[in-house]
């Protein structure tokens, strides 16, 4: 194979001519960021920064079948690590591909640098052969884009997309180059700083608003926090977690805010929101003052808004001033870095008294606990990922697709740190799951990921199974098979009359495909073989294994708030 | 004509760069309101420009935009001037139909607003007037009757009065 004959070359001397094409200088900027993978698929426009990829042996390339994977990849690859992830397209349609992935960070504040090749300059503007304007297109779903139009510049391009990318609230940045700009010869600076006047994240919140907020949150009878993806994004887990072992004051979380606590303290109710325990949306919505941290008041967690949480007084932290009374007025708004701001927060509450608060919500946590029920010979959702949650421990990555396996494992899967819940939130992609559980695996082949999928998402972007072969990942890929669009049918079953419209799945063999793809391939269809199976797959080493579980057809996923509704029309059993 | 109850003025100041008019005006639409008018030039620094903004939008959505807005990374300034004294300014022209019998009436009404005469031909009249929205408005309304043939309006500049920054 080429990579491993261009590893026999010896590396390249230290120092490096003063003058080099647009691509190579690309390459080293990308080097001084501190990348050491991307993942992406070549192209006509993008053919020169391949050719300078080809030389550097310190940044690993990873070809996808398909760039939409490429983008999920990087997204996985961020999320599980911290780390920026970078993919590269091609012009045109290569880039396209890459949309739903860039969106998907938007979305979910993910961090991650696309690198587009631009048909030449003297053809731009012309419908040239594989032309789409990439940056007119992505304008609403990057938090900044560049069409660099001369070699020099890249330098300064790269680093301006790498900072814009992980500071602040993170996002992706999309970086276009020009064929010929690629090629051009130039001497660059690799030192030169992007001004960026317009830019200045606020990180430390005002400490005037921070005592007013320690002040309501120490007279609160019914106080609780309200911890989203902002939390993970700025690292303020141990900052979360001393508030609430000082206080006393109970913890619910967002589907992208798991892992932000240890789901198993005891102050930690878990997520809530739509498809959260009845607890947990008991808990906040009869609160009366809720510290919402790095969270944006999405409509699947808060429902109805005029009905979310009527009594509350709310405090809410986030980096991003535009977060703050978008949807719901906050009475004490601070705008900061999570981590910075409940580090400044902590020591300045007086633990609330709370017993009777306490008291209650341990009466609601007995009386509607998740719950799941067995029927004769057919597998349940739940219980497979329950079982996952027993057997890793909830120490594993687990990154889902989209639909009723998502909230399944969301209820059950009890994460213990930060980063090992990986999801398409705002956005709802399916097809994000197994790409992103394999960027997440290239970012951490230390720790075990795996992949939850259904039969509807899995079939957006399994030809990457060949991806994940090819580099001998040890990835076990769990599909809970319902036959169906199961979250679409379900929804159907709830209000369209049970008018199954385009839902139900004619599905291949996946554990066949998987083994034509040189996986490991297991198919299970009854309820004893299901322990055997995920054993089997999370010990697989050196290979992806495919787990085609054919689950109960008609589960539907509760509890449910139905979408605009609140916690008062909450469905609790069907 | 803008509805008084629900437009609102937003002053930009952004960094003279391509693309950060498509930039500006794309998160605005995207939020489904309509852009009344917009005016964009330099200001006395050349790298800077001036975008005043008037969007048909209930005045509380207002700061929510002007946030949006700052979020922009060449976005320098955004702000949401209706609560505070401000300068607003038009300059239209209007091409009207001139007959003999009219010119002396119109040349009348156009010193009432200290508007002037830029265009003359047998037939039609270019006036340019200036001043503030419902000024031209007015001007505009006054001089239907003798038929406009065509018109440009600049939209409106606004600047903060007094000491205070805009």
């Amino acid at each position: 194979m080429a990579r491993q004959m261009t590893a026999a070359k010896p590396s390249p001397p230290a120092e490096r001519p003063r003058q080099m094409n647009g691509a190579q200088t690309l390459v080293e900027a990308l080097r001084r960021e501190g990348v050491e993978m991307l993942f992406g698929h070549p192209g006509g426009a993008s053919l020169p920064i391949y050719d300078a990829l080809y030389d550097a042996q310190d940044i690993r390339h990873i070809l996808v079948r398909h760039e939409q994977v490429a983008a999920h990849a990087a997204v996985g690859y961020a999320r599980a690590s911290g780390r920026v992830g970078v993919c590269t397209a091609t012009s045109g349609p290569g880039a396209t591909n890459l949309i739903t992935g860039i969106t998907d960070a938007m979305m979910d504040s993910a961090p991650i640098v696309a690198i587009t090749g631009q048909v030449p300059r003297p053809v731009i503007g012309n419908d040239a052969f594989q032309e789409a304007d990439v940056t007119g297109i992505t304008m609403p779903i990057t938090k900044y884009n560049t069409l660099v139009m001369r070699a020099m510049d890249i330098p300064k391009a790269v680093r301006m997309a790498f900072y814009l990318a992980k500071t602040g609230r993170p996002g992706p940045v999309l970086v276009d180059i020009p064929r010929d700009v690629s090629q051009e010869l130039c001497e660059p600076d690799f030192d030169e700083d992007p001004s960026l006047p317009g830019y200045r994240p606020v990180v430390d919140g005002n400490p005037g608003q921070i005592a007013e907020a320690a002040d309501a949150l120490s007279a609160a009878e019914r106080p609780i926090v309200y911890a989203g993806g902002g939390i993970i994004s700025s690292g303020a887990t141990p900052e979360l977690t001393a508030l609430a072992d000082r206080t006393g004051i109970p913890v619910v979380l967002t589907l992208m805010g798991k892992g932000a606590m240890d789901e198993t303290h005891p102050r930690c109710l878990g997520m809530f929101g739509m498809h959260g325990s009845a607890f947990a949306n008991w808990a906040i919505n009869r609160a009366d003052v809720i510290l919402a941290v790095g969270v944006r008041f999405d409509d699947r967690v808060t429902g109805r808004l005029k009905d979310f949480a009527p009594h509350a007084r709310f405090i809410h932290i986030d980096i991003d001033p535009a977060e703050i009374g978008k949807n719901k007025p906050a009475h004490i708004p601070i705008v900061g870095d999570a981590k910075r701001v409940l580090a400044a927060l902590v020591p300045l509450v007086r633990p609330p008294k709370i017993e009777a608060w306490w008291k209650q919500i341990e009466e609601w946590r007995e009386r509607y606990p998740f719950r799941y029920r067995q029927r004769d010979g057919r597998i349940s959702h739940q219980y497979v990922c329950d079982l996952l949650n027993r057997l890793t421990g909830g120490r594993a990555i687990v990154v889902t697709d989209v639909g009723q396996h998502q909230m399944w494992m969301a209820q059950w899967y009890k994460c213990r740190e930060p980063r090992t819940f990986i999801s398409s939130g705002g956005l709802g992609a399916m097809g994000f799951g197994f790409p992103a559980a394999l960027g997440a695996k290239f970012a951490r082949p230390d720790k075990q990921v795996i992949a939850l999928v259904g039969d509807g998402g899995f079939q957006m972007t399994l030809q990457d199974l060949i991806t994940a072969v090819e580099h001998g990942l040890s990835l076990p890929i769990f599909i809970l098979n319902n036959g169906a669009l199961g979250m679409v049918r379900q929804w159907q079953t709830f209000f369209y009359r049970g008018r199954f419209s385009s839902s139900i799945l004619r599905n291949p063999n996946f554990a066949k495909i998987g083994e034509a793809y040189g996986a490991r391939g297991i198919r299970v269809d009854q309820p004893e073989e299901v322990e055997r199976a995920l054993r089997t797959a999370l010990e697989t080493e050196g290979v992806p294994c495919v787990v085609d579980i054919l689950c109960d057809p008609e589960e539907n996923c509760l509890p449910m708030i139905p979408s605009g509704q609140s916690v008062a029309e909450m469905i609790l059993d069907d | 004509m803008t509805d008084p109850q629900h437009a609102a003025t937003i002053s930009v100041l952004v960094q003279n760069a391509p693309g950060v008019l498509v930039r500006v005006a794309g998160l605005i639409r995207r939020r489904g309101v309509n852009i009344h008018s917009l005016s964009v030039g330099p200001t006395e620094d050349p790298s800077i420009s001036r975008m005043t903004i008037v969007v048909d939008t209930a005045p509380e959505r207002t700061e929510q935009f002007a946030k949006q807005l700052r979020k922009v990374v060449e976005v320098l300034r955004a702000t949401s001037i209706d609560s505070t004294p401000a300068v607003d300014r038009e300059l239209a022209l209007i091409k009207v139909n001139v007959t003999p019998g009219t010119r002396l009436e119109i040349m009348e009404i156009a010193n009432v607003f200290r508007a002037s005469v830029v265009d003359l031909t047998d037939k039609t009249m270019t006036l340019e007037v200036t001043g503030r929205g419902e000024k031209v408005d007015a001007f505009v309304t006054l001089l239907a009757k003798y038929g406009i043939r065509e018109m440009a309006r600049t939209g409106q500049v606004t600047l903060v009065r007094g000491a205070q920054n805009t």
